[in-house]
């Protein structure tokens, strides 16, 4: 009875708070002062048609640099917990992958990828960036696991990918230091022309680097999971 | 147009919401909160907010779907 009452009141709080909040919830009409000086200066400051990649990695740059580094904490403890113990021979019969998975994942696969690394490349002309092509690759990856339980994705060339693009992500960072205005500035490189692919200075490297670590972070955190099926318990 | 679709969008939202926590088999519960990720996305798409709907999309309902799947079997092989 008691604790029907305590759920019931802790209902009634959070009922409460959601509906001034829902009552109070609208469109606002003016943009807050630092949001017009992204509106009106964004693209003359740092050259991105994609207003939100400006933001994102060069406004702020250092927290990519922190979502990222979270990223990558995750998938070096979920390779630490799911440490594969030598594989037993498999025991039980396997069912065979359906012929559509075995077809798709051929046809799919590549074209896949390769809407990942556009994601990523055109991330300060288009809509998406490094984070988004990252998921696509890996969701790619998802496939060919899928259709062929066996393979095996090559853990030294994702772990190298992912430490190079770290550490070249952290160095364009430092050159911002010390060749233009501060820390992950992307006037390191030449503006360039306003829409082009070659333009928003160092953006676009940056989210390169940016697509391929979160992609092979998260091939990793796949392949271990696929990595501890076969295992009995 | 928009507010019908949205409207929509959210009322598969939510009863895919009450599914994915009331139904007695795992595996549904957790294809369930797919949907509502891939509602999310569409939703996102709506508001004008493609960068986001791309994630959503991607990690949302595709990865952490997958996620949940293996390890869903892996408990299945403990029990």
């Amino acid at each position: 009875m008691i604790r029907n009452f305590f759920i019931i009141a802790i209902l009634a709080g959070l009922a409460a708070v959601f509906v001034s909040l829902f009552w109070n919830f609208g469109d606002s009409e003016v943009l807050t002062p630092l949001a017009t000086h992204y509106a009106t200066n964004g693209a003359a400051e740092v050259g991105a048609p994609n207003l939100v990649t400006s933001i994102v990695v060069t406004y702020r740059g250092f927290d990519t640099l922190g979502e990222v580094t979270i990223l990558f904490l995750v998938a070096s403890i979920v390779s630490f917990f799911l440490k594969r113990e030598k594989l037993q021979p498999e025991t039980t019969p396997k069912r065979e992958t359906s012929e559509i998975i075995l077809t798709a994942a051929k046809l799919l696969v590549p074209i896949v990828m390769v809407l990942g690394i556009y994601v990523f490349i055109n991330g300060h002309l288009t809509p998406g960036g490094g984070f988004q092509g990252g998921a696509i690759i890996a969701t790619a990856f998802v496939l060919l696991l899928m259709a062929n339980p066996d393979f095996k994705i090559n853990h030294k060339i994702i772990a190298t990918v992912e430490s190079v693009s770290g550490i070249a992500f952290v160095l364009i960072g430092v050159f911002g230091i010390l060749l233009a205005g501060g820390f992950l500035d992307n006037k390191v490189l030449p503006l360039g022309t306003f829409g082009k692919i070659f333009s928003a200075g160092a953006i676009p490297l940056i989210y390169s680097f940016v697509g391929l670590k979160v992609g092979s972070e998260l091939s990793n955190i796949l392949s271990n999971l696929q990595g501890i099926q076969k295992e009995e318990m | 147009m928009n507010l019908i679709i949205i409207i929509v969008l959210s009322l598969v939202m939510i009863v895919m919401a009450v599914t994915a926590i009331i139904h007695k088999k795992l595996a549904v519960a957790v294809i369930a909160t797919g949907v509502v990720s891939l509602m999310a996305s569409v939703m996102y798409l709506l508001m004008a907010a493609p960068d986001v709907a791309m994630t959503e999309a991607a990690i949302g309902s595709g990865l952490s779907t997958i996620i949940f799947f293996y390890v869903l079997n892996k408990i299945r092989k403990a029990k």
